[in-house]
């Protein structure tokens, strides 16, 4: 398997999985305006993971959806962020904040890629999760200086999903190798600005350094990520060889 | 108001509904003709969030990834739709908020036909092409509704209905030629969600009780079975192309009348589905209000920090 291949599988399977949970929250927001903003937010991860698995699949000869349905777990190169389950709203919003943070500075510097197509889906994307994180913020800052409840919540989602950090900023001889690759490590110092900046404005304290999870890189995931594939995949797979 | 004032504001209503003019928010209006389009206008509404559960259930399951994202974005169109109609609810002075709370309190109701189950990805595609096009049937004259606000927001409305309703085809079109096991699929979900369709467009006229004075206010502007037979007509010649069989053996085209004749649903299945009586109406609600209560803690908080917002800008 090329390294362009991996490249574009880890990218496109992070938005894809990231979809996967954003579009649970359709019908269950707490308020409709919410509904649509992360349907929106949902339909911009889907289609760059579109996008990206379509690019993945040309290298060799199979299709988004070859590659979406039919791949095992192990197969799978998202970081663990992307698969855990939503819990609540503040969850959803510090996930966000994580990770929309996180591709913003990649697609950013990935547009000036010299893989036209990486390029070409950096160019689109930047623009879509700059609005990502606004919304994240947005969120992060109302939440976080809310109500007392609220501030507790978000706290806690803070937290808890601090763990699952590093594992953005993880370089590996791939991406260092790969000259049309963004090696995510670079990243790393600019991304705990901006998002600590968001967290000390929201009055919530900056999460403490604690056991950070890895493996999703090498297709190692959490206990969640079979379920998640399992949801996704059944209908396709009970029907081999159908279209839809 | 004095009586005379009154008097006069009734006769302007009157003749603008005579013209066939819209009536507008700051128009006089009376009363039963307001309460007569908060209850409808809030019944549209709810449906519209309600039909987001049945679809949103097979967002995560969506065969492929095309169909993933088209059938997000339909979905999403329906909040969008819910949204507009609880604007154009709200201009006749009620709030949102209080109008979630009828519906979560079962004061209000919404269509019934989304107190049936999704059961398979088919099910996608027939409430697309059935359902979605039962509500284009509906709404389409809504378009010339005497509210102006209503009449704009079904503008905008049918226009994304009518995606819908082709996409909904689209999807049985493509299972209905291909694998057997989809073509059964397809089948299945035409013989379970023709009859329910049929029954979105109310009792029989002759047991209906709100239509008459409806028409009069140029709220409604055709009978339950005048749109139920345009809708059997557009529909079965559209079954024939997915080579799908319409479950009723009553169904003749009538040459003379240039109409099919067909039978009737079981309307005291839908008299028990309105009274709470279906397969999902527990769900659906529950579901609903799990959302809003769950919620309820981001939306003080959103409040109390726009208002600390303010105090800190004043
Ligand atoms: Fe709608
Ligand atoms: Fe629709």
């Amino acid at each position: 398997m090329s390294d362009l291949f991996t490249y574009a599988l880890r990218l496109g399977d992070d938005a894809l999985i990231a979809a996967q949970r954003m579009a649970e929250w359709i019908a269950a927001a707490p308020q409709l305006e919410e509904d649509v903003a992360l349907g929106n937010i949902g339909l911009d991860q889907l289609g760059q993971a579109r996008s990206l698995l379509q690019y993945a699949g040309s290298m060799d000869g199979r299709t988004e959806d070859d590659l979406a349905y039919f791949r095992e777990e192990r197969e799978f190169l998202n970081v663990q962020l992307c698969e855990l389950p939503n819990g609540d709203f503040a969850h959803a919003m510090a996930r966000l904040l994580y990770f929309a943070s996180y591709q913003h500075l990649l697609y950013d510097e990935l547009r000036a890629s010299a893989d036209e197509t990486l390029s070409g889906v950096a160019g689109k994307a930047v623009k879509e999760v700059a609005y990502h994180v606004d919304h994240a913020t947005q969120w992060v800052l109302r939440l976080g200086d809310g109500t007392s409840e609220s501030h507790r919540r978000m706290q806690a989602a803070l937290d808890e999903l601090w763990p699952y950090t590093a594992e953005l900023f993880e370089s590996d001889d791939l991406v260092r190798r790969l000259p049309v690759a963004v090696d995510p490590a670079g990243l790393r110092d600019e991304w705990e600005r901006r998002v600590l900046a968001v967290i000390d404005e929201s009055t919530c304290s900056r999460p403490e350094a604690s056991y950070q999870h890895r493996g999703g890189r090498s297709g190692q995931h959490t206990e969640h990520m079979g379920f998640l594939l399992a949801e996704l995949q059944h209908v396709a797979r009970s029907h081999p060889g159908a279209t839809w | 108001m004095s009586h005379l004032s009154y008097a006069r504001a009734m006769d302007s209503f009157q003749a603008t509904i005579d013209a066939d003019s819209r009536i507008e928010p700051r128009d006089a209006m009376p009363d039963g003709y307001r309460k007569t389009l908060i209850r409808q206008i809030a019944q549209h509404a709810h449906s519209e969030i309600i039909g987001m559960q049945p679809e949103g259930n097979w967002i995560s399951r969506a065969p492929s990834l095309r169909r993933k994202a088209i059938l997000m974005a339909k979905v999403q169109d329906e909040a969008g739709h819910g949204l507009y109609l609880y604007a154009a609810a709200e201009t006749l002075g009620v709030d949102r908020a209080d109008l979630l709370d009828m519906l979560h309190t079962g004061r209000q109701k919404y269509s019934s036909i989304f107190n049936y189950p999704t059961l398979t990805w088919a099910d996608i595609g027939a409430i697309g092409w059935l359902v979605d096009g039962a509500a284009i049937v509906n709404q389409v004259p809504l378009c010339r509704c005497s509210y102006g606000p209503y009449a704009r927001a079904m503008v905008r409305v049918c226009k994304e209905e009518s995606f819908h309703q082709r996409q909904g085809f689209e999807i049985l079109h493509t299972l209905s030629t291909g694998t057997p096991g989809q073509q059964a699929m397809a089948q299945d979900a035409l013989d379970r969600w023709w009859w329910p369709s049929l029954m979105m467009f109310g009792p029989p006229d002759a047991s209906s009780t709100h239509s008459e004075q409806s028409m009069a206010w140029g709220i409604k502007r055709h009978s339950n079975d005048e749109l139920r037979q345009r809708f059997v007509d557009m529909t079965v010649p559209q079954a024939d192309v997915l080579g799908l069989r319409v479950p009723d053996d009553g169904l003749v085209y009538d040459e003379v009348t240039g109409h099919y004749s067909f039978t009737q649903p079981d309307f005291t299945e839908l008299y028990e589905v309105v009274k709470g009586n279906g397969p999902c109406n527990e769900k659906r609600l529950a579901t609903r209000v799990k959302a809003h209560e769950d919620g309820a803690w981001v939306r003080e908080a959103a409040a109390a920090y726009a208002a600390k917002q303010m105090e800190r800008a004043a």
